[in-house]
């Protein structure tokens, strides 16, 4: 077992998989810089930083993956996905069925999202909600340096396209890039336990579309993913200690969503949380409601989302942003 | 507004002490994420912003410090914005990508290349409803590769509107030089797009000035959308802890945070040949060292203005100085003051 951080992890499983599989390719703003121990190993055809024209390379990497390549596209942001979002939605994601199950275009976009070090509501969006509401499109969100590399592993051989997304809270690559500039004097309220740890000497695939218990609880279910996670085993913690014991449900991909795991747990505890840090509104939250209300499991339900705009400034981003506080509270209301 | 040089450099200098004293804020914490400064900007700023009039628009990027503080808006509020508090210019809930001046007309954007559609709106709205102002875009030369950016020149053109395009091409885009981004020549893409496009040195207040009358001039007379093409630096790089500078700056710090990771991948099994991963090192190498003409103190377009002040009248010169440092400084002490204070 070798320790590493998140974003460390998924550029040493996607360089391993580059070792191994001369298609592969990754492609996207400033790569080279960002990801300099890939393009240093790699060289300039395989790492290549783009202009910064995302409709224009995110297009050209779904062709790409259609004609033999395994492109691996990096949107620097999620919420720079929106000028290329055409792609994805229609054409990406249709592709199969319009051709009757003759092609599909295996194309990974690895992108950072995510909130919580004050860089405003045009750089800290979640989307994965969003995207997931594509047919035809795979999400994931990764919640440790582990799953974070064997989850790439698994979308470089998913074979349709799959968003995989990185949150920068618990990527120290990311998070000093944008939140802290080089800065010792700035702190940010990062879950240590997401940032660093342990991984394997060798990747090997985790499956997409399996959800991972982090705490068994029988009074509630906590389910969540990304920083989420984080904050959910800390309320967890406190709830606990006010005699309430939460489950914790790291759904990992939201599409394909484990729905299995997800009703054994609320056949068990019967009260569903859903920890969310994209839009509250006709998103993952509302969705896994849906789904258990639609197996016939009987459910007390709370959600704890981002219900507006992310605000600058930092109290009140931590207002917004789902944190420990608003998880227990909303729980202590579920079981009155 | 005046346009003699001495009015332009105090521009040019009440732009650079605030951005310099936002640095230092930010450097201490007081400013959350990314911080985009104008440094290095502040002749294009200047020779544009100075010949605008009441109605006009500005549609601005992620580094609208600058033209917002030289169009008049309160210094006090952008700082204020930039730390999050709620007498801020947008209640601290913008920050400083996301300024907003509506009794101006000027919105900006962290999106790049968004300047272009936001400008050609500013310029419909001012074609129907303002006849005679104009509206500006401001962006880098990386966003000229940005579909959003070119649709809209093309826009501008088929309508007529009044639109100013101004490309500040400093030749980064972040890590990634301009000759490995940009292709063609960008006046004659302009031109092709049916523009009317001039080159200019942005380093050069007085050479902007110039231009940017005559562009301006033609927008408000109805002939249509006009390009600017401004060479300029950016003496931080693209950002406050510019991981390129930085390499440069802080050697030691950089070679663990940095090249210590790159220098594992370099040495692993399996990958490109030899010959590709030296030219992979070296092409970082050179970029650390290319980018430090950005901070190259003869290109700094205060130093060329001062230069020629100073010959003119040196008293005057040092007195504009130390008034506006006062003025500055006494806007940062009531920033920083525990709740804030109006000045």
């Amino acid at each position: 077992m070798r320790r590493m951080g998140f974003s460390e992890a998924v550029d040493d499983a996607l360089s391993q998989a580059m070792a191994d599989d001369p298609r592969i390719l990754l492609l996207g703003e400033d790569v080279q810089g960002l990801h300099g121990s890939l393009f240093v190993r790699f060289g300039r055809q395989r790492v290549r930083n783009t202009p910064i024209s995302e409709a224009a390379f995110l297009g050209a990497a779904v062709t790409a993956a259609m004609a033999g390549l395994r492109p691996v596209a990096e949107i620097m942001l999620v919420d720079f996905i929106a000028v290329a979002v055409d792609a994805l939605l229609n054409h990406a994601a249709k592709l199969e069925t319009f051709s009757g199950s003759r092609w599909n275009a295996p194309l990974v976009v690895r992108t950072a999202c995510g909130g919580g070090y004050g860089d405003g509501g045009q750089h800290e969006q979640s989307l994965w909600g969003w995207l997931a509401h594509i047919p035809g499109l795979s999400v994931v969100i990764p919640s440790t340096p582990a799953d974070a590399g064997g989850l790439m592993l698994a979308c470089l051989e998913w074979g349709s396209p799959v968003v995989f997304m990185e949150h920068k809270l618990i990527s120290s690559a990311w998070l000093d890039f944008l939140g802290s500039g080089g800065r010792s004097t700035v702190t940010y309220d990062v879950p240590r336990d997401g940032t660093r740890g342990p991984v394997p000497t060798t990747w090997d695939p985790l499956p997409i579309g399996k959800a991972a218990l982090r705490r068994s609880g029988s009074d509630l279910t906590i389910a969540t993913l990304g920083v989420g996670v984080h904050r959910a085993l800390e309320a967890a913690t406190h709830l606990e200690a006010q005699g309430i014991s939460a489950g914790v449900l790291d759904l990992r991909t939201v599409s394909p969503l484990d729905k299995g795991t997800l009703y054994e747990e609320l056949s068990h505890t019967g009260r569903l949380i859903v920890v969310d840090e994209d839009y509250e509104g006709f998103g993952l939250s509302g969705e896994l409601a849906a789904v258990a209300l639609e197996a016939g499991i009987a459910i007390k339900y709370a959600r704890v989302c981002t219900q507006t705009t992310i605000p600058y400034a930092r109290d009140l981003e931590d207002e917004v942003l789902p944190n420990v506080k608003r998880i227990v509270e909303a729980s202590r209301r579920l079981m009155e | 507004m005046a346009s003699d040089l001495w009015s332009l450099y105090e521009l040019m200098y009440k732009s650079r002490t605030f951005e310099e004293a936002v640095r230092q804020i930010w450097k201490d914490g007081k400013i959350s994420g990314e911080m985009h400064l104008g440094l290095g900007e502040e002749a294009i700023m200047a020779g544009i912003v100075s010949q605008l009039k009441e109605g006009d628009a500005m549609a601005l990027e992620h580094r609208g410090t600058s033209p917002m503080l030289m169009r008049g808006v309160d210094p006090y509020s952008l700082l204020r914005e930039f730390m999050g508090q709620a007498d801020g210019l947008c209640g601290g809930l913008g920050g400083h990508m996301h300024l907003f001046a509506p009794e101006k007309l000027i919105a900006s954007s962290g999106i790049v290349g968004a300047a272009g559609p936001a400008a050609a709106g500013f310029a419909l709205a001012a074609q129907m409803l303002r006849p005679g102002t104009v509206s500006l875009a401001f962006f880098g030369e990386g966003a000229t590769s940005a579909g959003m950016l070119l649709e809209s020149m093309n826009l501008a053109v088929v309508w007529n509107l009044p639109v100013v395009f101004i490309c500040k091409d400093n030749q980064w885009a972040i890590t990634t030089p301009a000759d490995t981004a940009v292709g063609g020549n960008l006046l004659k893409r302009a031109e092709a797009f049916g523009l009317f496009a001039v080159e200019v040195d942005g380093l050069d207040v007085q050479a902007v000035s110039s231009a940017a009358k005559t562009a301006l001039e033609h927008a408000r007379d109805g002939k249509g959308p006009v390009f600017i093409w401004a060479h300029c630096i950016h003496l931080e790089g693209h950002f406050l802890g510019d991981g390129l500078l930085d390499m440069f700056r802080r050697p030691i710090y950089s070679l663990r945070k940095r090249m210590w990771p790159m220098i594992k991948g370099f040495i692993r099994r399996g990958g490109a040949p030899w010959n590709e991963r030296i030219a992979s090192l070296r092409q970082i190498l050179r970029q650390v060292f290319a980018v430090q003409n950005q901070t190259d103190r003869a290109n700094d377009p205060l130093v060329r203005a001062r230069q020629t002040l100073s010959i003119k009248d040196n008293q005057r010169l040092t007195a504009i100085e130390s008034a506006i440092q006062c003025e500055i400084q006494r806007i940062v002490t009531a920033a920083l003051a525990p709740e804030g204070s109006s000045v």
